[in-house]
């Protein structure tokens, strides 16, 4: 208690000094939690946005198919079991088609996935509702980085062509009705979306399905003969490798901000016991031990992170809030980036991370204050009371 | 140790490592000195004074002999417990203040009775009471750095006295003074050696310092040369 009284009194004294260190201490502490609640908020995006997009509750997919391995898609393809045709008509799972196909968009060619999906579902967020419609072109419904890419608006009619399940080319004019926005690249880039019963009758697949997707919080999967069922963990570690390497480089960026900030502490404990070694010497004279001493200007070194604290919550909080609640904008576009990430990402800062964080910080500068204070333990007061000491 | 004696002093060397031999600093010495004294080691620089009063101040330890300071055989106490000895027995006094800088003068003083823990309405007491007795309760609320020397001093005399401890060992409280403030100060101390029966071991080769002296003990090399009772000159 004394010693926390006596530091603060001598923090409070130092003035500009103690300030200073303060501000950078703070300066290390916001921008950590800014950075990793960046990571937390992007994954929280990309795993519900993927899972919202694309994964649903977990997928089945047909035991061919690979979606690294193009070549597997002529083959990724069957009738749905007994079981999932019901399942369907209760909702709890989305049959998906995939084949490749062309499309011609003012006179350029362009290699595409098209994917079949039943209008009427409501697993997955893609607005397939719009693809039940009566047009005379294949109503397709395409993401905004397709619809960038290629030059489509909607209503925009351009010749598509694919293969039937004989091998044979078959082609027809496709109408885009509807272009959605998503984070997920895997759901827009290089994608058309049709009905699935048109797909299957383009293709001359009738009741099959590449994909079967279930509905979010499905649990113990059934087994479909056939087909091989991939959990959000597998579905998801694309993403989850990618955030643990953004996280690993994001390890060392706090190191270097710690490093600074430390290096700010080192140096005035150094010299602060340097500078007051006629304190020292006094206070050892009226009675401290060389062992209060030292906890003396441990403490003293430690408050700085507890001032640091109040003055990262001071400004740091109106300035992490506003970035919770508004999002950040991201410079780059998510397809570039190849992996799950919205256009305005919003930080997530849990208290796990806002208390870990603060642990981090005080115990480093803890540790940091009390290795030059153990110098003190080799001071003769004698020769320290008079500033003596080299 | 007789009951009157507070310090007995019997064989003392101390050695200081210089290269590779040693250099003498006291060179046994037989000193006591009892309750209430005012007196002083005097010699010139080197002769031993600070080193002595260093350990009766339990800051050192003897390299030979004994130095018994209120029945604490300084020599095989503890830190822990040399550190007990000069937290509650004793007030040192130094040549630069040895003021706590970012400390008010009230803080300064106060500071030996929050080593003691004693209670706030207590320790206010007795800073009030320690400041009224050099003088300074004006100027309580000051720092240290917008003082004069001689305030400075008494700050330091306040600090060392708030506890009131049975000795006060002062290393040359005059050294930075002027001649006023230093006839200020001793008479301060005098004062206080008088109403408050606190003895008073000074380190000096200051003339103003010795012409207060009630004992005068002269060192020369390490060794006591001289020690007698003087007539009050000043």
């Amino acid at each position: 208690m004394l010693s926390l009284k006596l530091a603060f009194k001598n923090l409070i004294g130092a003035g500009l000094r103690t300030w200073l260190n303060v501000f950078v201490l703070s300066l290390a502490f916001v921008i950590i939690i800014w950075h990793k609640g960046m990571l937390d908020g992007w994954d929280r995006q990309a795993r519900t946005d993927m899972i919202a997009w694309e994964c649903g509750g977990g997928q089945y997919w047909q035991q061919n198919y690979d979606p690294y391995d193009p070549f597997t898609l002529t083959e990724s393809h069957a009738a749905m079991p007994g079981d999932a045709i019901s399942k369907e008509k209760d909702g709890k799972l989305l049959p998906i088609l995939i084949s490749q196909g062309s499309i011609y968009p003012g006179g350029r060619i362009q290699s595409v996935l098209i994917k079949g999906i039943v209008p009427s579902q409501k697993i997955l967020a893609i607005p397939s509702v719009v693809l039940d419609t009566g047009i005379t072109e294949i109503p397709v419904l395409i993401g905004q980085h397709m619809a960038k890419a290629n030059r489509l608006k909607i209503g925009d009619v351009f010749s598509m062509r694919w293969r039937t399940s004989s091998g044979a080319f078959d082609a027809a004019d496709a109408r885009v009705v509807r272009i959605f926005r998503s984070s997920v690249p895997s759901v827009d880039g290089g994608q058309l979306w049709v009905s699935l019963p048109t797909l299957q009758k383009m293709l001359n697949m009738p009741g099959q399905a590449t994909l079967l997707v279930t509905s979010q919080g499905t649990i113990n999967p059934v087994t479909f003969n056939g087909w091989k069922f991939k959990d959000l963990d597998f579905l998801l570690m694309d993403v989850t490798n990618i955030i643990k390497a953004k996280s690993a480089s994001g390890v060392v960026l706090w190191f270097i901000l710690l490093l600074l900030a430390m290096l700010a502490i080192f140096d005035t404990q150094v010299l602060s016991i340097f500078r007051r070694q006629k304190e020292i010497g006094t206070c050892v004279a009226l009675g401290m031990t060389k062992g209060q001493v030292i906890r003396l200007f441990t403490v003293e070194g430690a408050m700085h992170s507890v001032f640091a604290i109040i003055l990262a919550m001071a400004w740091g909080t109106p300035l992490l809030y506003l970035q919770a609640t508004k999002g950040i904008s991201m410079p780059v576009n998510s397809q570039d980036f190849g992996i799950s990430m919205a256009d305005v990402l919003y930080p997530v800062y849990s208290l796990g991370l806002v208390v870990t964080t603060t642990l981090i910080v005080f115990v480093t500068t803890t540790i940091v204050s009390f290795l030059p204070s153990r110098k003190i333990a080799k001071m003769n007061p004698t020769d320290a009371i008079r500033g003596k000491i080299k | 140790m007789e009951n009157s004696q507070i310090i007995k002093i019997t064989e003392l060397v101390k050695d200081f490592p210089v290269g590779t031999g040693s250099f003498r600093a006291l060179d046994h010495i037989n000193l006591s000195f009892g309750k209430g004294e005012f007196a002083g080691l005097v010699g010139p620089s080197g002769s031993g004074k600070t080193t002595l009063l260093n350990i009766m101040g339990s800051l050192d330890t003897p390299s030979q002999g004994e130095v018994k300071v209120l029945d604490f055989n300084v020599g095989e106490l503890s830190a822990r417990e040399s550190a007990t000895l000069r937290k509650s027995k004793l007030g040192f006094i130094f040549q630069s203040y040895n003021l706590l800088p970012v400390y008010t003068v009230y803080e300064n003083v106060e500071f030996p009775l929050l080593l003691l823990e004693f209670t706030a309405q207590e320790r206010k007491k007795m800073v009030l009471d320690a400041l009224e007795w050099v003088g300074l309760t004006p100027k309580m609320k000051s720092k240290p750095n917008m003082l004069s020397g001689g305030e400075c001093q008494r700050v330091a005399i306040a600090r060392a006295m708030v506890k009131k401890p049975m000795i006060v060992l002062a290393d040359e409280p005059t050294a930075n003074l002027d001649a006023e403030n230093s006839h200020h100060i001793l008479r301060t101390m005098e004062k206080l050696n008088r109403e408050l029966n606190t003895s008073f071991l000074f380190a000096t080769h200051d003339e103003k310092v010795i012409s207060y002296l009630k004992r005068r003990i002269v060192l020369a090399d390490g060794k006591v040369e001289i020690d007698e009772k003087t007539a009050i000159t000043k």
